[in-house]
Formats: C-alpha cells, sequence, structure tokens
C-alpha cells in the first residue's frame, strides 16, 4: 500500500501507517474494520487532533517531538526523525534520561498513553518522544502513573536487566518531576490491581 | 508407559476434574455453581465445591484413574475459599494415591490447553473471563502479560451490567442475544491507556445510558466498544512481539462476536487466529491436567507443605519450565 507516488512505507503500526516523503513523515490513521464505524472514525478522527496539539505542547515544555507540518482528519505531516529505538539500545544511562524526559512531560500536565520503549528515539546524544496517539492531559497521580506502569511493562516484557531499568528510570523521573515520589508509590499499587483477589 | 495426569479445577464457579495422558483427555467430571440469586458467592462457591468434590474425583477416576502420574490443582489465582476447598482434595489425593502434587497456574493453564488443542505454537493470548482479562505471550521463561484490565474482567463487567438490568447470572451470553436485536449504537466510553484497558466506567455509562437508550441497544454498543479495545490491546501486542498467531482463551471467548472481531483483526494483520473447542475454553479440569502434564515432564512438583494456594498469582510470576 503506497501513498501518494514518492511515498515509501516506512512502518506499519498497530493503529497507523507511516510513510516517508523526503524528510517529512505522513502518519495515517487506517480504518480498522473489526470495529463499528462510528467507534472507528470517532476514535481515530480525536486520535489524530489530540495528537497534534499535544505534541507541540510537549515540544513547548522541554521534550522534544517531531515539528509538525501538517494535519487533516486522519493524516499528520510531521518532520522525520532520524533515530533509533531505545527498544533496540536501551541501558541505564538512557533509561535515566527517559525518566529526566517523561518527567518533564507530566510537570507540563501531559499523559503519553502508549509509553514504550519503542516510542522513544535517540538521536545525536538526545531522546525523542513520538507517537502521541493515544495522549491527553491529566494531571492527576492515577494517569501518571497508569502511564510510567505500562513503560515498566515493556521493560518487563521485552528487556531482561529490567530492575536496573526500572531504577534508573525513576532517578531521573524524580529530577525532573517533583511529584515523582507520590506517583512512584502509585505505580507500585497499580501493578497490585487489576486482579483476581 | 503413557504418563497420565489427574488435574483439579476449582477457582470460581466450576468444579472440574479431568484425566488426561499426552494425546487427550481421558475422563472428565464437572459440576457448575449456578447462584440462586446474584453474582458468584464466594463462600457459596467454595461450600458447592465441597459438596462436589467427593463425587467429582470417584466419578473421574472410575472412567480413566489407572496410573495416575501424580495430581495437579489450580492453585491461583482465583477466589480464596474455592481454591483452599480444591487444595484440600488435591492434597489428599496426592498422599492416598502416593504420587507427587503439582500446583499449576489457572491463567497458564487455559493458554496451554489451547496450544494442545489448536494448531497455535507461540500464539498472543487473548485471556477473557470474568475475572481475568489480560493480553499474554511467552519470552524467555514466562509467558509476559502485555496489557490487562486496569480494573474488572471483561466477564465481571457484563455480568454486572446484565444484573443490573435484571438479567439473571451469568449475564453475558443474554446480552449477546440482545445485541443481535439492537437498531443503533449508542456512544459509550472507550479506554486504552497503552496497552491496559478498563471496564469499571464503561459498565456503569452504559447502565446510565439506558435512561435514554433501548436495552438492546446499549447491549450492542457495551460488546462494540469492550471489544473493541480488546481487540486492539490484542493487536498492538502482535505488532509489538512480532507473532504471527493469536488465541482466544476464557469463558467470553464464546462470544461470536468478540471471535468475529478478532477473526478480522488476524485477517487484516495477516496472521492465524485460533480458538479451542468451547470445552477447553471455560474453567476446565482437562486443562490443569494437561499443564500438570508438561511440568511433571519437566520434573517439577511441590511437597504439601509448599502447596499453599495464591489467590493473586499472575501469570508472569511463574517461571516457565517446559518451553
Amino acid at each position: 500500500m503506497a501513498i501518494g507516488g514518492s511515498a515509501t512505507i516506512f512502518a506499519s503500526g498497530a493503529e497507523a501507517v507511516i510513510t516517508l516523503e523526503g524528510y517529512t513523515i505522513i502518519k495515517t490513521r487506517i480504518q480498522k474494520r473489526y470495529r463499528l464505524k462510528e467507534i472507528d472514525e470517532t476514535l481515530r478522527t480525536a486520535r489524530t487532533k489530540a495528537e497534534a496539539r499535544l505534541m507541540s505542547e510537549a515540544r513547548r515544555c522541554g521534550v522534544p517531538t517531531p515539528i509538525i507540518k501538517d494535519v487533516t482528519e486522519f493524516e499528520i505531516k510531521m518532520e522525520y526523525i532520524n533515530g533509533t529505538a531505545l527498544k533496540n539500545m536501551i541501558n541505564p544511562l538512557l533509561a535515566r534520561q527517559a525518566g529526566e524526559l517523561i518527567g518533564r512531560l507530566h510537570t507540563c500536565g501531559i499523559v503519553h498513553g502508549d509509553l514504550t520503549t519503542s516510542n522513544i528515539l535517540f538521536k545525536d546524544g538526545k531522546l525523542y518522544l513520538i507517537d502521541f496517539g493515544l495522549a491527553y492531559l491529566d494531571k492527576t497521580v492515577e494517569a501518571r502513573g497508569v502511564d510510567i506502569h505500562v513503560l515498566f511493562q515493556t521493560f518487563e516484557s521485552t528487556h531482561e536487566n529490567h530492575d536496573e531499568l526500572i531504577e534508573a528510570f525513576k532517578d531521573g523521573y524524580s529530577k525532573t518531576f517533583r511529584n515523582a515520589c507520590e506517583v512512584l508509590e502509585r505505580v507500585k499499587e497499580i501493578e497490585s490491581r487489576g486482579r483476581y483477589a | 508407559m503413557k504418563i497420565s495426569i489427574l488435574g483439579l479445577e476449582g477457582t470460581a464457579w466450576n468444579l472440574s476434574a479431568a484425566i488426561v495422558d499426552e494425546n487427550d483427555v481421558i475422563a472428565e467430571t464437572t459440576a457448575t455453581y449456578t447462584p440462586v440469586s446474584g453474582g458468584i458467592h464466594p463462600r457459596e462457591a467454595a461450600q458447592h465445591h465441597a459438596n462436589h468434590i467427593t463425587g467429582v474425583v470417584r466419578q473421574t477416576l472410575e472412567k480413566g484413574g489407572k496410573n495416575i502420574n501424580a495430581v495437579a490443582f489450580s492453585i491461583g489465582p482465583g477466589l480464596g475459599p474455592c481454591l483452599r476447598t480444591v487444595a484440600t482434595a488435591a492434597r489428599a489425593l496426592a498422599l492416598s494415591l502416593e504420587v507427587p502434587l503439582i500446583g499449576v497456574n489457572h491463567c497458564i493453564a487455559h493458554i496451554e490447553v489451547g496450544r494442545w488443542k489448536t494448531p497455535a505454537k507461540d500464539p498472543v493470548t487473548l485471556y477473557v473471563s470474568g475475572a481475568n482479562s489480560q493480553v499474554l505471550a511467552y519470552r524467555k521463561g514466562h509467558y509476559r502479560v502485555f496489557g490487562e484490565t486496569l480494573d474488572i474482567g471483561i466477564g465481571n463487567a457484563l455480568d454486572k451490567f446484565a444484573r443490573s438490568v435484571g438479567l439473571s447470572h451469568p449475564g453475558g451470553p443474554k446480552v449477546e442475544e440482545l445485541a443481535r436485536k439492537a437498531k443503533q449504537y449508542v456512544p459509550l466510553p472507550y479506554t486504552v491507556k497503552g496497552m491496559d484497558f478498563s471496564f469499571s466506567g464503561l459498565t456503569t455509562a452504559a447502565q446510565e445510558s439506558l435512561k435514554r437508550a433501548a436495552l438492546p441497544d446499549v447491549c450492542h454498543s457495551f460488546q462494540e466498544t469492550a471489544f473493541a479495545m480488546l481487540a486492539e490491546v490484542t493487536e498492538r501486542a502482535v505488532a509489538h512481539t512480532g507473532k504471527n498467531e493469536v488465541l482466544l482463551a476464557g469463558g467470553v471467548g464464546a462470544n461470536l462476536r468478540l471471535r468475529e472481531m478478532l477473526a478480522i483483526m488476524c485477517e487484516d494483520r495477516g496472521v492465524e487466529f485460533y480458538v479451542p473447542e468451547k470445552r477447553f475454553m471455560g474453567d476446565n479440569g482437562a486443562m490443569i491436567a494437561y499443564l500438570g502434564l508438561l511440568m511433571y515432564k519437566s520434573g517439577h512438583s511441590i511437597p504439601v507443605s509448599d502447596s499453599r494456594v495464591n489467590p493473586g498469582f499472575r501469570p508472569d510470576d511463574a517461571v516457565v519450565t517446559w518451553r
């Protein structure tokens, strides 16, 4: 599936197709046949809009994100960050840096909603946060806790030395976010929930 | 010489004993607890299990009880009183038969029976039951949880909603039937947070929306919303892990609309979709016996003194030694 003449499929995630045109990334939210049209279109439009808005907001708060070039119903055009996913190069030092990054994001009142090591890119000594598709504004301890819980799950599910990474992340997070302690406490509590008891 | 294992399941509503060997289920006997009114009452369910366990075990042994190599039982997760009742029976049985005792993780038994009874080899599993809703996949010695409910299981959500509108337990199948008569969709909150989902807000909103919408429409919208959330997270896990199979497990897997949505998702992603026979989807003794067999072959057993049940036993805490 090619979108536009010279575009090449760059990545095909669970919910969007990413094409690369020169130095522009085009993220198109694709239709999901399995869900009702009403649900599908509402989700895709709302997520596209929210994503563009929150990416710009995050950058203003000191969290590097790709620069937005254009937004339409199901499509965002943005700057291409030619970096490496943290998933493929994670170490405690970078986990700490990621903690600082998310600390700044949370200070800003934004919750990413899909924090994984695939959504943090490393380029020229700097970390970039991408894929704000499920991001939203929320200053509650709960929302922030879930955000971090989700990231820790990817540490645990895809990286062997996850305990070390989690500790390094917590360090960084506590450095840039004042309420870190409270949120990290909540993460523990969230882990113990959603279970048969 | 064939290995045969006797398995006991009784984590919640269903009491079931089965004997399996490597090829098939030799015998299975089941006694189901049905609440007189309301939902599952843990103490009543445990009492039910206590009343029926002797008969269920005797019948199973009569049908296929020669040379049992070990007794396996669900050590968790589950309702405490039910787990303790069945564990007591399992210990007594292992001691009297003079065979090893094996405590198995109930969630993983759902996955393993699916790998046994379908062609799935290394799937992303969507496990949906009353109390559990999880997306799991195997990686390096553990079944990792990629996403799960942040509050209640999808089955409980459906049952709770059904009870609030006067439908008897279990409400899921009745909601499914009513949903087929729906004329329109009523917007309800869709809550996916990364890889996790939440059903309690949806349940409340569905109850509220009955003030302005017809019951079949709300049933339909409830299912469409909740199942889309499950399908979305399952798809994300498939994308993240790169696995090419999806396995559906657990009692809610009987829902045809859920199956249809997952089948479409898998077709569009180009991955295989597997659903075991219905008897292996809800809680059953065969799956416990079968996981017991896998664990027995890998040299696993526990002394009675270490066989305390664990109502909050997470599947990702279990060490997988058999694959």
